[in-house]
């Protein structure tokens, strides 16, 4: 690693020291639980859906930084978002940290992530949480 | 003289000067990965293709026969580094290959139903999953041999798990987890006793202690060539000759036959057998090379430098607030591999955050799940610092300095 403000941009650590929405839903529609078995990272979701609308979102898991603050701002970024909207923009992270794609600028905060492109080992970890937002969104 | 050992060494591995592009010095302490190659052996390597190239045991011209006796003399070489003959040597990719040789050539041959297959708990992956597949595949019982919490066999186990049905155990010479040197002369004891074969996974502990398969008493020992200066995708399986005719070869093609007909083969002696397709003799050049290189230090003398290296990491490292030291504390018992974590930290954290500092360690649960979920290890991995022949106590001043580092920055 070149800087350690590479990878660990201060967006991540803020949300890796206090993550956003972790936590249990008294009441939810969804509930996905996806593991990185290359890394240990464990993730579990659940969703509350209204009007097409993610009305709800919750976290919990444990694993790496980059894995754990990746999914608090991933739920503070489609939390209240139309599920089509989220679908797109859970696309186009991973887009960005797997092939390396210019960050999209709806993806805020998200965008901090953009550097992992270059940390094929901890490309995964970035991802988890988005590939489970994408699988609580398929059906 | 003594061939010198620790930062003396270091003038023979160019790559061991890389200055990391954020001007840190490397340290290179990932050594239970692979290790570093010696310009001696980069050497023999190029000289090779400079020199010598051409298939082996098949053309008979002047580059045919060179390359032949180059191949040859590096398998003489092999089997005298560890007390074997020399048709006892069978050059494979690496201990992977090896291993699950034993388990189709001999495993599919020679177990039934209801036969078992042990195990320990500390093996690396390909040291489990062949087994394990062989016993589903034969419908054999899989048996893990629990362990000590820090990591060591208890033999009194192990005797409560082999039986007169136990037709294999399989052991590591030293684990590549915690760097856990295990009895397997007593194990092999055990084993034979009782009528099963013997299999050792040399990997960790041949590139870093004598061996001698004589005294071991293995049937089977694998190991791998870049986990000892040598190139990547050069192995070695050693057979005990005894029983190399209960091996079926697992590969067939050219190389390994004696004669063909259309509705039958017949297959060459022992080592060729094992040996279909043209072999990495460029490999099995590096690694007769590595393997001279070694035997200038002593393997004794390695032994003793990663243990020295090994308890001085050890003293530091465990006056540090939060650190977690894996594996036991006798460091007779061990080898120079030092897993540890840091208390609410993420080993893959801790892996960046040294790598920011120069330090390159391996993170993660090191091809060896089953020993991580047994000790109940946080989040099922630990950050293993693994020491060798060019380490010195300065590396490991820069490792605690780096770990002091991530704390800061994650607590």
């Amino acid at each position: 690693m070149r800087d350690f403000s590479d990878l660990y941009a201060e967006i991540i650590m803020d949300h890796q020291k206090h993550p956003r929405n972790f936590g249990t839903l008294p009441i939810f529609d969804k509930e996905v639980q996806m593991t990185n078995s290359s890394c240990g990272d464990q993730i579990s979701l659940q969703v509350k859906f209204e009007d097409g609308k993610i009305k709800d979102i919750k976290f919990m898991g444990i694993g790496c930084a980059i894995s754990m603050a990746s999914a608090s701002v991933m739920t503070e970024i489609v939390k209240g978002m139309d599920v089509k909207e989220a679908k797109k923009i859970s696309g186009e992270f991973i887009e960005m940290v797997t092939n390396g794609k210019e960050p999209a600028d709806d993806l805020k905060d998200a965008r901090a992530f953009s550097g992992v492109n270059k940390y094929p080992m901890r490309v995964k970890c970035a991802t988890l949480a988005w590939h489970a937002i994408q699988k609580a969104l398929s059906d | 003289m003594q061939y010198p050992l620790g930062s003396e060494v270091k003038k023979d591995f160019p790559i061991l000067s890389t200055i990391l592009p954020n001007g840190k010095r490397l340290v290179y302490l990932d050594n239970a990965a692979t290790t570093q190659k010696p310009i001696q052996v980069i050497n023999a390597v190029a000289d090779f293709y400079k020199f010598t190239n051409a298939n082996v045991a098949r053309s008979a011209h002047y580059l045919g026969e060179k390359t032949t006796i180059a191949y040859n003399d590096a398998r003489k070489e092999v089997a005298k580094f560890i007390n074997a003959d020399y048709d006892e040597i069978i050059f494979t990719s690496g201990t992977t290959e090896s291993i699950n040789t034993v388990a189709y050539g001999w495993g599919d041959e020679n177990l039934s139903e209801g036969d078992e297959i042990v195990v320990m708990t500390s093996e690396h992956h390909s040291d489990f999953v062949p087994w394990q597949q062989l016993a589903l595949r034969k419908k054999a019982h899989f048996k893990v041999v629990p362990l000590r919490e820090d990591g060591t066999i208890d033999i009194d186990t192990i005797k409560r798990y082999v039986s007169p049905k136990t037709k294999i155990v399989a052991c590591a010479g030293m684990t590549n987890s915690f760097g856990v040197i295990n009895p397997i002369q007593e194990i092999g004891h055990i084993a034979h006793k009782l009528g099963a074969v013997f299999v050792v996974d040399g990997a960790q502990s041949v590139p870093s202690m004598p061996t001698d398969v004589k005294q071991i008493d293995a049937d089977f020992l694998s190991f791998s060539g870049h986990k000892m200066l040598a190139p990547m995708g050069i192995g070695v399986l050693y057979v005990k000759r005894s029983i190399i005719e209960s091996l079926k070869p697992f590969l067939t093609g050219g190389g390994m036959i004696d004669e063909v007909k259309n509705d039958s083969t017949t297959f060459a002696c022992a080592p060729d057998r094992y040996e279909a397709g043209t072999p990495n003799v460029e490999g099995a050049i590096g690694l007769a090379t590595a393997i001279k290189y070694l035997k200038k230090i002593g393997m004794g003398r390695i032994l003793e430098h990663e243990r020295d290296l090994l308890a001085y990491a050890y003293e530091k490292l465990s006056s540090v607030d939060r650190v977690i030291l894996y594996g036991p504390k006798d460091i007779e018992k061990r080898g120079g591999i030092l897993s540890f974590n840091i208390k609410g930290i993420h080993p893959h954290d801790v892996a960046s955050i040294l790598d920011a500092n120069g330090v390159a360690i391996r993170s993660g649960h090191h091809c060896a799940q089953p020993i991580l979920r047994s000790l109940n290890v946080e989040f099922m991995a630990t950050a293993r610092a693994s020491f060798y022949v060019y380490n010195e106590k300065s590396d490991i001043d820069v490792l605690v300095d780096a770990i002091e580092d991530a704390k800061r920055r994650f607590l």
